[in-house]
């Protein structure tokens, strides 16, 4: 395929477009035997394939291509059955899932209970990254071979809702590789599962190296055929780190997909007649952080009392920054300003709205509360996690300072950023931006994370960088997770926002695109969840 | 002989050990490795866990020496990120960036040596002139920019050559990948060995000139042609071969620096080698292939050090009879 895309560059677009031509005929002819391949290029590496190594979104899109769970996401992110068939709750602490039958691993064996049974104590055992999928005290069994019982201790009414990425692998497969226990990082003797896979979905690994090339290869004989949308018979996946190199390998047609494209190259790849960029709205949400848990401020010139502990301050801090401005200038129109700690996509209520931007506001506030010249203080920032990081940091730091908030920026690889302001490095940090997105997709997991109360070692709301503190917050987090009636839950998370937003618990900036960029030629459905999932993607 | 080449390999095995060390104390400023490890679910008690496990919290002395243990069985660990050894990842990285630097030492040779010859006999010309200019380029343009202009004009410009990556490569003897012999292997070659290579060529280049018009002026060079010899022959003959001995150590002495600041060129191309499964790792603060790969580079460092200096003593006798006296 490479000796082909050569020779079509070397004799110029006209040959090249006959030959598109001639490919489409071809097209038409088979299913997908006649071999077409995806090229795809994305900034990081795919590392191990063990589906429990890494709670990672792009490592677990990748293997999503190979693997399944008992549920599925359809292109709209809504939970379809996947592995199960169907589900019931015989009481609330019961559940009862029923296999779907005629399922084989991509090695021929037969997919069963026995299955689901051996991952459900494979994803809990240790080294495992993906614990948090399925509750460690509940109870696995097999009722026959194609059904499977589930026992809780407390009701759980979003159990499944990250069981799409809870790969089911084969017991089989994994006793004969000597694969039961999950590869982690202080293995000496990492198993098999690290390069190999063997899964129920669409496609197979065929070879993988690791930071170079991994190769994957359509499979026949797989059971959802009617799901799924493709005409691939491979694809060739080769990380790209560099951003330039990585858009001239789209230019240049090396490759056919990109991820991501950085904003600034965006208009670039539009104007190519070749290539096209596809972006969307991504689920996770950017945000400040303000330290009210410390009695004082290391890096403000405010001695003896930390000016965060006053929402008067947070909110004048709030109201100083102009989001738009930022989204417009910053992330070129590729973002969206969000009023709460999540994607609206995945929660949203009309009364819950951004405070208005309001330096005058923002001033007098700030005055109020007794500072009326401002004050100093130091700002930590990734400058290599989310879309121009560094760049946001620098705008929120001239924007403070028209209302006399000098803001010192320390921006730092996430490496290092990461090490200081998490549990690690004492949450070393007084002001600071982070981005979230909830793995079940359920803001039950928005306020545990970030928003409940937490000590110095992290006991509580673990990525609470601010350490923001409301028993009345932790109450109704305690009732959400527990709660299976629909209206009172909402009701309860729409609550809980109303005291974050009352409270001015974090400053929520706004949620990123996606960018990514292809040829004109190939089709591809972009999830909001940010997974590449090929067998949605044709190349005509 | 014999004494020397023990005294430095003693020698060299001192400065492996000083930069493992150096490299170990640094790791501490890399940032946190355990975070690039999970994902966002993982408690804090988890991740303390795992430091503990991996023997993070330990003394600098205690994992250094841990290290050095193994590193002496040639034992480098497993990858945090990548969870397969090490040594199994650097050796299957190893060809394409010893195939990449050969490559460029051999093109900046090719190429920078006649443009050395020629500028030194013309110094004059018109082209002499423009090579001089290019090479000012050449030496003062930082590499990554070069290769990415190289990418735009022949890879999005031109479409003649691939904008990354090796091509297809063959296995030779069952661990040895090559591009040589494929056609997709060796246009990948190109544009990654100019750039890797074009500060060597003007190098290169500028030492030929340098050493030519100073063997030009000599009296043997004088003689020669008041014997009616060739200019053919003095130019090549006698002039040429007196200034080789300097250019031969300095290739050989930057072939050692063409591997380790091949990281730079690995990254713009995307060249599946050593380098870049360095940068990668920083980039995760994977610890055990960033001092791996330290140690390698010290070791080839030492090792070409080592050669050159048996290859003075054996050329040049002063050295031997100085080494003797000392």
């Amino acid at each position: 395929m490479y000796r082909q895309s050569l020779f079509g560059r070397a004799v110029g677009g006209a040959i090249r477009a006959g030959m598109v031509a001639g490919a489409l005929a071809a097209a038409t002819l088979g299913a997908h035997a006649e071999g077409k391949t995806l090229r795809f290029a994305f900034q990081g590496t795919l590392n191990a394939l063990d589906p429990y190594s890494l709670n990672e979104t792009f490592t677990l899109g990748m293997l999503g291509n190979v693997y399944e769970g008992l549920t599925k996401r359809d292109k709209d992110l809504k939970i379809i059955p996947g592995l199960a068939e169907s589900w019931e709750t015989i009481d609330p602490l019961h559940w009862r899932f029923h296999l779907r039958k005629n399922v084989t691993f991509s090695n021929g064996d037969a997919f069963n209970a026995d299955d689901v049974l051996f991952s459900a104590e494979r994803v809990r055992a240790d080294g495992s990254d993906l614990k948090t999928r399925i509750p460690a005290d509940s109870e696995w069994k097999k009722v026959d071979d194609y059904t499977v019982d589930v026992t809780l201790k407390t009701p759980n009414p979003i159990l499944f809702a990250e069981w799409d990425t809870w790969y089911i692998m084969d017991k089989e497969w994994a006793e004969k590789e000597g694969a039961t226990k999950p590869v982690s990082a202080k293995d000496t003797n990492p198993g098999p599962a690290a390069y190999k896979a063997n899964g129920t979905g669409p496609f197979t690994i065929e070879s993988h190296e690791p930071g170079v090339k991994t190769v994957f290869k359509r499979r026949d004989g797989y059971w959802g055929e009617k799901l799924i949308d493709t005409n691939l018979d491979s694809v060739v996946f080769t990380p790209i780190a560099s951003d330039s190199t990585r858009v001239a390998a789209l230019l240049s047609g090396d490759v056919d997909l990109i991820e991501p494209v950085p904003v600034q190259d965006i208009d670039r790849v539009n104007k190519d007649p070749n290539t096209a960029a596809l972006t969307g709205p991504e689920l996770r949400a950017i945000f400040l952080n303000m330290n009210q848990i410390r009695d004082e401020l290391p890096t403000s010139n405010v001695k003896g009392k930390n000016p965060f502990k006053d929402p008067n301050v947070r909110k004048a801090f709030y109201q100083a920054i102009d989001i738009e401005a930022i989204d417009k200038r910053v992330m070129r129109g590729l973002a969206t300003p969000i009023p709460l700690l999540i994607a609206p996509q995945l929660y949203s209520a009309p009364d819950l709205k951004r405070w208005p931007y309001d330096p005058e506001a923002a001033k007098k506030l700030l005055t109020d509360a007794g500072y009326p010249d401002g004050f100093t203080v130091g700002m930590d920032c990734p400058n290599d996690r989310y879309v121009n990081d560094e760049q946001i940091c620098q705008a929120v730091v001239s924007m403070l300072a028209k209302i006399g908030v000098k803001v010192n920026l320390n921006a730092q690889p996430k490496a290092k950023y990461f090490a200081k302001v998490l549990a690690p490095g004492g949450y070393d940090n007084d002001f600071s931006l982070l981005g979230w997105t909830p793995s079940s997709f359920d803001s039950w997991n928005v306020f545990v994370s970030l928003a409940t109360c937490r000590d110095a070692t992290g006991k509580g709301g673990p990525f609470n960088l601010g350490g923001y503190c409301n028993p009345k917050v932790d109450e109704l987090a305690k009732q959400i997770v527990v709660e299976t009636d629909v209206d009172k839950r909402n009701q309860m998370i729409h609550d809980a926002y109303k005291i974050l937003l009352d409270d001015t618990s974090h400053i929520p900036l706004h949620q990123q695109s996606l960018a990514w960029g292809k040829r004109k030629n190939l089709d591809i459905v972009q999830r909001s969840d940010d997974q590449v999932l090929f067998y949605w993607a044709k190349l005509n | 002989m014999l004494a020397f080449a023990i005294r430095r390999l003693i020698q060299a095995v001192g400065v492996m050990l000083v930069v493992a060390l150096i490299s170990f104390l640094l790791f501490r400023f890399v940032g946190d490795p355990v975070n690039q490890l999970v994902g966002v679910d993982t408690t804090p008690e988890q991740r303390a866990q795992l430091r503990q496990d991996l023997g993070l919290n330990d003394p600098v002395y205690a994992q250094f020496g841990r290290f050095v243990g193994k590193a002496a069985r040639f034992d480098f660990g497993i990858s945090y990120q990548i969870k397969q050894p090490v040594a199994d990842l650097i050796a299957s990285r190893l060809p394409a960036t010893l195939e990449l630097s050969l490559v460029s030492a051999v093109f900046a040779l090719l190429v920078g040596l006649p443009m050395g010859v020629y500028t030194g006999l013309y110094p004059q010309t018109l082209l002499s002139r423009l090579f001089l200019a290019l090479s000012l380029t050449g030496i003062s343009l930082p590499t990554f920019l070069i290769g990415i202009l190289l990418i735009f004009i022949f890879s999005v410009n031109l479409g003649w050559l691939p904008s990354f990556g090796r091509g297809e490569v063959v296995t030779i003897g069952g661990f040895w990948t090559t591009g040589l012999l494929t056609r997709s292997g060796l246009s990948s070659l190109i544009l990654p060995a100019i750039t890797l290579g074009l500060f060597q060529m003007t190098l290169i280049m500028r030492l030929v000139r340098g050493e030519m018009l100073e063997v030009l002026r000599t009296d043997y060079i004088k003689f020669a042609r008041a014997r009616g010899l060739s200019s053919r022959a003095i130019n090549f003959g006698h002039a040429l071969k007196n200034t080789l001995v300097p250019v031969i150590t300095i290739t050989g002495l930057q072939i050692g620096s063409i591997i380790a600041f091949s990281i730079i060129t690995e990254t713009v191309f995307q060249w599946p080698g050593m380098g870049l499964l360095f940068l990668q790792a920083v980039q995760n603060v994977d610890i055990p292939i960033m001092a791996a790969y330290l140690l390698l580079i010290a070791f080839l460092f030492t090792i070409i050090n080592f050669i050159v200096d048996l290859l003075y003593v054996a050329v040049d006798p002063r050295i031997r009879i100085g080494g003797a006296g000392a």
